[in-house]
């Protein structure tokens, strides 16, 4: 497997259809998670495997200009300051620490923030977390000499 | 009954491909089926009416860890790829935790009964509450981000540190450093 670009037509035109449709499916699992089955870990994985189908396909050099190493890095950051965070926030509100109902004016719309707030960091992390999860494997050469 | 004739459905293709995960030689073939094993336990997981666990079941179980398993065989040297190993242990393992689970057995709660110890504790109070509470109608979401927000934080922070252990082990610079070091300690 050098750098896994495949040549046929197939693979090429149906990841290309299918990338956008992947992303808003892993979104819609993201919000829609208060009110039916998933959340931020589906999300993640979801959303991560558009973008590993693009790495797999195009090849890891594209896959990597596409999400660079860099911002990826930063983002799985990002995503456990964003959790962390709200729980901070709700402190210098008066409140306990991931206590989210202060963080608006009445309980249950603060409860509703805090909770897409929360699973969007998750969602973040997870994602980020499994594409470079797949880049590290995927650059990985084993050096005999 | 027809819960019971799709569990016994499941469960057999279940054992099905741990006989044939267990017959097979080739890497690739055992990730393969491990893949499909994930997917029946999915399966198994809406036949029990647990959406959420299936869901996460289906994406991560066979989706990618499957995918981060090819990549391993695919990285490992040729000759590697098929090579038998000492199966006696791994066997023994088996065998002596499935003696162990079968004495188990029959003290654990028959499946769906409500005076189990587990549906007796918190559950009918968050089942009762937490629509009014929150005003969010997954209890699921409930339980996961608002009763036990700090759990969900902690399981965050490990796949984050996770993810850092893998791109700091497998990232090239660190192994080239590596190689370089253990050249160094031959001279």
């Amino acid at each position: 497997m050098k750098d896994n670009i495949s040549s046929s037509p197939i693979l090429n035109i149906v990841s290309r259809i299918l990338f956008a449709p992947i992303i808003i499916f892993g979104l819609y699992v993201q919000f829609h998670g208060d009110y039916g089955p998933g959340g931020g870990f589906q999300a993640g994985v979801i959303i991560a495997a558009a973008f590993i189908l693009y790495s797999m396909v195009f090849g890891i050099k594209k896959g990597e200009t596409l999400v660079p190493i860099k911002i990826n890095q930063y983002l799985m950051c990002i995503g456990v300051l964003l959790y962390a965070g709200v729980g901070v926030v709700s402190i210098f509100l008066n409140g306990n620490y991931l206590d989210y109902n202060v963080l608006a004016s009445d309980s249950s719309s603060g409860q509703h923030l805090g909770i897409i707030l929360v699973e969007l960091g998750v969602g973040i992390t997870v994602a980020t977390v499994m594409i470079a999860l797949y880049h590290s494997f995927a650059s990985f050469r084993i050096k005999d000499d | 009954m027809n819960f019971l004739i799709i569990n016994f459905f499941l469960i057999s293709i279940l054992l099905l491909t741990t006989f044939y995960i267990f017959k097979t030689t080739s890497l690739i073939s055992v990730v393969a089926l491990t893949g499909i094993f994930t997917l029946v336990c999915a399966a198994i997981y809406v036949n029990l009416d647990a959406v959420d666990v299936a869901f996460t079941e289906a994406a991560v179980g066979s989706g990618i860890s499957t995918i981060l398993m090819v990549m391993a065989v695919a990285k490992l040297p040729e000759g590697k790829k098929n090579e038998l190993l000492n199966l006696f242990p791994s066997i023994l393992l088996s065998v002596s935790i499935v003696i162990v689970l079968l004495l188990i057995i029959t003290n654990l709660p028959l499946l769906g009964d409500p005076n189990a110890p587990i549906h007796l504790h918190v559950t009918p109070e968050y089942i009762k509450e937490s629509k009014s509470i929150f005003h969010i109608p997954n209890v699921v979401t409930n339980i996961l981000a608002s009763y036990r927000g700090f759990d969900t934080l902690g399981e965050t922070i490990v796949i984050f540190t996770a993810g850092l252990g893998v791109i700091v082990l497998l990232t090239s610079n660190t192994l080239n450093r590596k190689t370089k070091f253990k050249k160094k300690v031959k001279k």
